[in-house]
Order: C-alpha cells, then structure tokens, then sequence
C-alpha cells in the first residue's frame, strides 16, 4: 500500500477541512429543511414558519431540540440492535460521500505549501461514490424490518427495489460522461471543466451531455428518496413509510440524513456536470486577486450552484405529483436504461469517428 | 503498520465468515457476509487493487446483498425457526462441502505464490486493469459477458411465468451484468 508523506501538519489540515466539511454539510442540511417549508409555503401561497426568530430562521434549533426532549420508543417486539444500527448507518452513509468532492481550487501558500481543498484525491473517486450510495440503501432496509411492522417492511422493500432500478440507469449514464473524461477521479474532472469556454465548444460536461445529465438528475430523485419518486415514504399508502415505528432523535437522523444526501447529492452533480467550482472568466479572477481570495470565491461559486441545485431539487418535490409504483419501476427499466444504453453507444460513436 | 492492517482484515474477514454460518437468524447471517464483503475489499485494497476493491462493495455489498436481504426479509417474517433438513440432506451438503474443501486445499497446496512488489501502486488502477480485459483476456472476457447474456434471458422467462417476483429476479441478474 503506497503510504502517504503523513507529518502532523498534514493530519492538522485534513482534521480541519474534515470537521470544516461535516459542519457545514449539517449546517447547510439543518437550512435545506428551513428551506423547504419555505419553499413549500411560497409555491403554496402560504407563509410558513415564521414565528422562531427572524423569518422563522431559529426554526431548525426548535425541531431538533424537540426531537432530541422527545421520548425514546423501542418498540417491544423489534429486533433492538438492528432497530438502532439503521439510523446510524443512514447517517454514516450521508456524511461519508463527501469526502471526495473537491470543494475548491488548491491552494498555495506563500511558503509554498500546497493545501488542498478536498479530503482524499482517490483516483477512482466517482465509484467511491457509487460505492457509498449504493450502501445507503441498508439504513433503510435495517430501520424498516427491524421495526416488525408491515407498513415499515413494505416501505423497505419499496426504497431497496427502486434504489437498485436507479442505479443501473444512473451508472450507464456516467460511464458515457466517463468516456469524455477519460477519468474516474473527481478532480480530474473538476480541472477538465476549467473556466467556460474553451474556444470551441463550452466546457462544463453539461454541454457535453446534457441527455446524461437529464438521465443522472432524474436517477438522483430516485435515490434520494424525493418526490416524485418518494414512494418508500408515501403516507397515503405506508402511513409514514420506513421511520414509522422510530420516535425521538433516530427519527430525527432518518429525515436529516436525507437533507444531507440531498446537500452532498447536489455537490456531485455540479462537481460533475457543472463545472464544479469553475466559472466564466476565473483567470481574469484569478490574475486580478490574492490567491487566498480566488480560492474563497471558488469555493462560494460552487457553494452558490449548489445551493440552486438543491432550490431546484425543492421545486420539483412541490410541483410534480408522486408516481404509481409501476409507473416508477416502468419508467426505471422501460426508459431509462434503453435512453442511457443510446446515451453511451452515441457518445462512443462520436468519440471514435467524430473526435479522433 | 500494513501488518497490523492484514491481521486486522483478516481476523474480520474469517470472524464474519463463521459469523455467516453459525448465526441462526437469516438476517444476521446476511450481515454477517456483508461484513465479510468489506473485510475482503480491505484485502484488495491492501494489494493496491482500489477498483476491485470498490467493485466489490458496489457490486456484492451494494446490489446483491440487498436482494439477498429483500429475499430474507420477505421469508422471515414471522419466526426465526429454520426448517429441519432430513438426515440425507444433511449428509449430502456434508460430503459435498468436504469435497469442495479438498479441492481448495488441492489447490493451494500445489500453487506458487508469488510476492506481491508493495511499491509498485498502479497494477490495480483501471486503465490498466481494461488494458489486459481487453487485449490478454478479451476472449473469457467475452464468453462471460454471452454467459451473463444468457442468464438475463433466463430471468425474463422464469418471471414472465412468476409476475410476482419479476422485480428481483431482473434486479439481480442485469445488476451483476453490467458492473
């Protein structure tokens, strides 16, 4: 095993980017959930929550200090370590992918230090990705049949079926955006979509695929649970779905793990099809500023795309109505891994005859 | 520092392993082989293999193991008790993993190992891995894919008969197609 120049500067750096990066996706989770209400209330011609602070800003702290005063029910006849290993592992998955997604540009310090803005640069990030949301799906299927309830079992058994129906779709449509970039490392394809224009064509993947992206996007509802394909917690059908039977702060871990995966989601997409941290004009940024600031404005830039992404996420959840499950699974197999199979088989095409 | 992670790795990966068949729940036992799954991704990793290494989660731990589970789940509703098996099958399922037994141990004791150079760190990455599937080993590579071809065509006609199940026989056979 290749072992890296590890000395406690370094150790430092990682423990504070890590802890940089966790608070932040629990900060920017903690608003998406403010968010959404408000979201939800303005499409619905409503306020929303107001009362908490300044524009009901203080709401979260409320939620989650109810949630944490709430009593704790184990239900008598679950299987107890399972009941409580499934929210944990929801939490653990959300929070791992991050990792990865290179936040900004390196930067060098004046004693020419080279500090770089993501946590690990493994050359085969994107799997690692693939990896951890594919294990994702066992906090929900641990949670729901550890609960002994049919509601909980049934919504299990929804969230695993449609998760692995997604990800085929999802994974053919990134290896046609794998073949453009020829890399599976994040940064690799973070620094391939520099700047916007390159003189021919736009450079951000974007462009490049844009039916792999649709492809991507609608895959990415689908594991993320969100409307309209939130059938694992569809309460006109499941009550509420998989967290049924859980109370107090597992409850709260289920639902916020979701708004981190949505958060960390958002971040993927943008790392790879939008450019990431890049944008129009940055060497003229970058040669007109201090480095430290040109690093800062990246890592706005991309904090800012993320947060659209994650706004459009939201429109979408209050705007389209929930599928039926076959529609789901028809639209999951019929559709959209034929669409992602041209998808791919063009791309090949183009990059043998066209390119070459 | 990498012994401690091989002793490590491979205390986990043979305790889950008894763990898998000396648990009598079903489910415990699932987990149990997930976590075996993750103790042998350590392994690959350890020998610089990161894409098999990562293959292996996406692919057993991440696809299949959760139909496994999604099977468990649905059969085990309701007790935990597993059926008896008569004495012949016993004996049988005896006889056939002491034979299997023998063989692996066969195996092993004729084969050389070779020493693995722990400096080199870019046999396993996956331009190199693609090079060698599609030049040294394209035929098996191929015979494999016609292989996984035939098995979907043979899930889609055991779940025209069996609507019920057509979701997971498609889910397991197509997923380990194309990863």
């Amino acid at each position: 095993m290749l072992l890296m120049q590890i000395n406690t500067a370094f150790i430092i750096e990682k423990v504070i980017l890590i802890s940089v990066i966790l608070m932040g996706s629990l900060g920017v989770a903690m608003y998406a959930t403010w968010a959404e209400r408000k979201v939800a209330a303005i499409m619905q011609d409503r306020i929303g929550p107001n009362r908490a602070g300044p524009f009901g800003l203080f709401q979260p702290l409320a939620d989650g200090l109810k949630l944490f005063f709430k009593e704790e029910i184990i239900p008598d006849r679950s299987t107890r370590f399972l009941f409580i290993l499934g929210p944990c592992l929801a939490m653990l998955t959300a929070c791992m992918t991050s990792t990865v997604v290179p936040w900004g540009p390196d930067y060098v310090t004046s004693a020419g230090r080279v500090i770089s803005l993501q946590v690990a640069d493994i050359n085969i990030g994107i799997l690692f990705v693939f990896g951890v949301v594919s294990l994702g799906v066992y906090g929900i299927m641990l949670g729901g049949w550890a609960s002994n309830n049919k509601f909980s079992l049934l919504s299990s058994i929804r969230a695993a079926s449609q998760a692995i129906s997604y990800e085929l779709a999802m994974g053919i449509s990134l290896i046609a955006l794998l073949m453009m970039t020829g890399s599976l490392s994040l940064r690799d394809i973070v620094s391939q979509q520099h700047g916007f224009w390159d003189g021919h064509w736009f450079t951000w993947n974007v462009f490049k695929q844009p039916l792999g992206f649709i492809i991507f996007l609608i895959c990415s509802f689908a594991e993320l649970n969100r409307a309209p394909f939130d059938l694992p917690e569809a309460e006109s059908e499941l009550n509420m779905g998989y967290h049924q039977e859980y109370s107090s702060m597992k409850l709260g871990f289920y639902l916020f793990a979701e708004y981190i995966n949505l958060f960390v989601s958002s971040a993927i997409i943008i790392t790879l099809f939008w450019g990431g941290y890049n944008f129009p004009f940055m060497d003229k940024v970058a040669g007109g500023v201090s480095p430290l600031l040109f690093t800062i404005v990246c890592v706005l830039v991309l904090l800012t795309k993320v947060i659209m992404m994650i706004l459009f996420f939201m429109f979408i959840r209050w705007t389209l109505p929930r599928f039926r499950y076959d529609q789901l699974m028809r639209l999951g197999w019929k559709s959209l891994i034929p669409l992602a199979l041209v998808n791919m088989l063009i791309t090949g095409g183009v990059i043998l005859w066209v390119l070459k | 520092m990498y012994e401690v992670l091989f002793w490590f790795l491979t205390i986990m990966a043979i305790g889950c392993a008894l763990g898998v068949i000396l648990s009598r729940n079903p489910v415990n036992s699932v987990l149990f082989l997930i976590a075996t799954f993750f103790a042998i991704s350590g392994h690959y990793l350890l020998l610089n293999a990161q894409f098999l290494a990562v293959v292996n989660i996406i692919v057993y731990a991440g696809a299949i193991m959760v139909l496994f589970l999604f099977v468990m789940m649905l059969m085990n509703l309701n007790a935990d008790v597993e059926p008896q098996k008569s004495r012949l099958a016993q004996l049988a399922g005896m006889i056939a993993g002491g034979v299997l037994f023998l063989v692996i141990l066969a195996a092993l004791r004729t084969a050389s190992l070779s020493v693995l150079d722990k400096q080199s760190n870019d046999i396993g990455l996956i331009k190199n891995l693609g090079k060698v599937l599609f030049t040294q080993y394209v035929l098996p590579f191929e015979i494999s894919s016609v292989l996984f071809l035939s098995a979907i065509i043979g899930a889609v006609v055991i779940s025209r008969k069996e609507e019920v199940h057509s979701t997971v026989a498609d889910g397991s056979v197509n997923t380990s197609d194309i990863k």
